[in-house]
């Protein structure tokens, strides 16, 4: 959940992104750090095995600017998209204010594509919380690959709910600040909605 | 308040700020610092120049979510201390009323004992302090008289922010 600071000024907010393993939630996040200012972001922090497989998450500090006198800070977080990293995933869920799912466009991943939808699903709701209901957003990644499904097939399937949606190569950095912008609007218009 | 964001004010963290401070002091620590259980640093005390807090408290609250996910799984309901012993440095790490965590840095010039007395007697002082917050967070509710830098927020200051 955000994290206001009268104080110092500051609004945190977190955002995960969830998808099935090698779906590419890492790739974003290091293009985003590659791309962000050495003055706005902290150190990327990666938790991963040897071979470079997310173990428990990724983290990316991004000071985007201020609004209204406050410092506005994003967390984006990864989980471990490997099934077996159920418990792990769980708890980066934890006070989540916005979710970025990153699909495998391939057709061989779709059936993978929708078990981690519907493991986001029921993570998020033994967390009280309701994926209908909460800042998200999707990006279809690796567009650039022969065998990729059509993303009105990938809607259809993934995306009944219409939220946006964008088309990535997150290797090259096609989508990914369409991706993470879309969101970190819509995490904030929800902050306010509650104010 | 699993649905509700942490609101911090000046008053109070005035407060966490000098009950930090005197942590620091009376065990003798290198830094002291609190973070939310969901990873937000709160504030921090001590040898923090070199030091990547905010890594540092993203880490301890995975730290404190994966230990307490193994309690669960144990039957215990939580761990709510965490150790870690290195060559020159220690951490103890605490669970504060099932909402903030407390990291204490400390080396060969205090001890494991002096800490976890000291950490006791903050931890008491933490929790009366964060009850009042809650306490102000709800009636700020109530009262509707939002201070939310959020509530007069347009579509254009957040297109600003990606520049």
């Amino acid at each position: 959940m955000s994290f206001i600071n009268y104080s110092a000024r500051e609004i945190n907010c977190k955002i995960v992104y969830y998808g099935p393993g090698l779906c590419g939630k890492t790739t974003n996040l290091i293009y985003i750090y590659k791309k962000t200012n050495p003055d706005s972001k902290g150190k990327m922090i990666s938790l991963a095995t040897e071979t470079e497989r997310t173990l428990f998450f990724d983290f990316l500090p991004l000071a985007l600017g201020n609004i209204k006198g406050f410092k506005v800070r994003f967390h984006l977080y990864t989980v471990p998209g490997q099934v077996f990293y159920d418990a792990s995933r769980k708890l980066i869920l934890r006070g989540v204010d916005g979710v970025i799912f990153v699909a495998d466009s391939q057709v061989e991943r779709m059936e993978a594509n929708i078990e981690s939808m519907e493991n986001l699903r029921k993570n998020l709701k033994d967390q009280g919380l309701n994926l209908d209901a909460m800042p998200f957003v999707i990006q279809y990644n690796k567009r650039d690959l022969p065998n990729v499904v059509p993303v009105e097939e990938l809607n259809r399937v993934l995306n009944p709910r219409n939220v946006p949606n964008f088309e990535a190569v997150a290797a090259t950095g096609k989508g990914v600040f369409d991706t993470l912008k879309e969101l970190a609007k819509t995490v904030i218009m929800e902050l306010k909605k509650k104010s | 308040m699993p649905d509700s964001g942490l609101v911090m004010y000046e008053e109070e963290f005035k407060q966490i700020d000098a009950e930090l401070s005197k942590l620091h002091q009376l065990a003798n620590a290198k830094v002291t610092f609190l973070v939310d259980k969901n990873g937000q640093l709160i504030a921090s005390v001590g040898e923090t120049q070199n030091l990547d807090t905010t890594s540092l408290a993203s880490l301890t609250a995975g730290n404190i979510a994966a230990t307490g996910g193994m309690a669960k799984l144990l039957g215990e309901k939580e761990f709510s201390i965490l150790f870690h012993e290195g060559e020159k440095d220690n951490v103890h790490i605490s669970l504060i009323g099932d909402r903030v965590i407390l990291v204490v840095v400390f080396d060969q010039r205090s001890s494991l004992g002096l800490v976890r007395l000291r950490v006791k007697k903050s931890s008491e002082v933490f929790v009366q302090i964060f009850s009042k917050i809650m306490d102000k967070v709800d009636k700020e509710k109530e009262n509707k008289s939002s201070r939310s830098p959020f509530a007069e927020i347009t579509e254009d200051d957040i297109d600003r922010l990606f520049g």
